[in-house]
């Protein structure tokens, strides 16, 4: 929904070159807003300080960097402004991205404290605040802005993400669901596992090796809430121990966070109610 | 010589890369033992006390060694 909306928010602000060339709207295009020579407006420029840590160095120490962007120029989201630098300013920066509407995930970041997809962060536009961008909190960084999420990665296989069944279909071709059985699931697949709620939990950053996380448990909540699911008792064996699941105090850092507007504390309840009844 | 744990750590590395290496083929297994050794070499001149720097150089260790122990790999040069 929220991807849907900044697209069309985009798309809304720049009529005319869509009109012009709708099929070289790539990334590229995206980053900078042409200016028309006629009218010059008063260039409107924010400070950007951005993390850079090079592994190629590993002696030297990650340091803050120092761009300055005119808003005027640059669309109208932190990833514009990101590529726009990227582009135009520094090509040594190093971040990922991808899908630039918030499908993706590859773009979470701590901007300004709070961690988000740049893709889904509009550039705030009082000028006279800078800006901080580091990498996801409490994560080895690969370089710059660029977490290693392998032990994320690892959590959420260790979770079976796929539906597990034995028996066969009824009809003998798919596993049909009512509507209401379907209904459980929202608010639940739409999670693109960007990392952005469990690097934000205080009690992920302390066992990151044993608890799994507010997002690995919102998938895993999605598959137990899952009525064409067979394995529901094997799924909450494997949660049920003092660190697996247990280690989230309900402190909703997750919640708060999430760049798509989902609920990881309330799946991570409703495992709870379902472990304990 | 008491040893700290970090010490330790980088000596159980290099030791876990040597064991590896005997896995290998008998001709490729001086390959992989020189280049463990040269890759710990290469960060030789660095201050003991820089552990953050030390530690990130323990964990690309740990990598590169689950890549290398792979049974596809054969031989290195």
């Amino acid at each position: 929904m929220a991807a849907r909306l900044t697209t069309r928010a985009f798309t809304g602000l720049r009529p005319s070159l869509r009109m012009q060339a709708p099929l070289s709207l790539g990334l590229r295009s995206m980053a900078s807003v042409a200016s028309t020579p006629s009218e010059e407006p008063q260039p409107k420029t924010k400070i950007f300080h951005i993390y850079r840590w090079n592994p190629d160095e590993p002696a030297s120490k990650p340091r803050m960097q120092t761009y300055t962007l005119d808003l005027n120029k640059t669309g109208p989201m932190m990833l514009d402004a990101l590529i726009r630098i990227k582009n135009e300013v520094d090509p040594t920066l190093t971040f990922r991205r991808s899908c630039r509407e918030g499908i993706c995930g590859s773009c979470a970041m701590n901007i300004d404290g709070v961690n988000t997809l740049a893709c889904l962060c509009r550039i705030p536009t009082d000028t006279t605040k800078e800006t901080k961008i580091y990498p996801l909190p409490h994560t080895y960084v690969v370089k710059d802005i660029v977490p290693d999420l392998t032990q994320f990665y690892k959590q959420y296989k260790s979770i079976k993400p796929y539906l597990q069944h034995s028996t066969p279909a009824p009809n003998g071709k798919e596993y049909l669901q009512s509507k209401e059985e379907r209904k459980k699931l929202d608010g639940l697949y739409e999670c693109i596992l960007c990392a952005c709620c469990s690097t934000s939990c205080p009690s992920y950053w302390w066992n990151s090796e044993e608890y799994l996380g507010p997002a690995v448990l919102l998938q895993s909540y999605r598959w137990l809430a899952d009525s064409r699911d067979e394995k529901k008792e094997e799924r909450k064996a494997a949660l049920d121990n003092s660190m697996s699941l247990y280690r989230c105090h309900t402190i909703l850092n997750c919640s708060r966070t999430c760049p798509k507007g989902l609920n990881p504390g309330l799946a991570i309840a409703e495992i709870k109610k379902e472990m304990a009844f | 010589m008491r040893l700290s744990g970090l010490q330790r750590d980088v000596l159980s590395l290099y030791r876990k890369c040597l064991r590896e290496s005997r896995k290998k083929d008998a001709i490729a297994r001086p390959h992989f033992e020189s280049f463990a050794r040269q890759e710990f070499e290469k960060s030789i001149g660095l201050d003991k006390k820089d552990f953050s720097t030390i530690e990130f150089l323990l964990r690309k260790g740990h990598r590169q060694l689950e890549m290398y122990s792979s049974p596809g790999i054969k031989d290195i040069r």
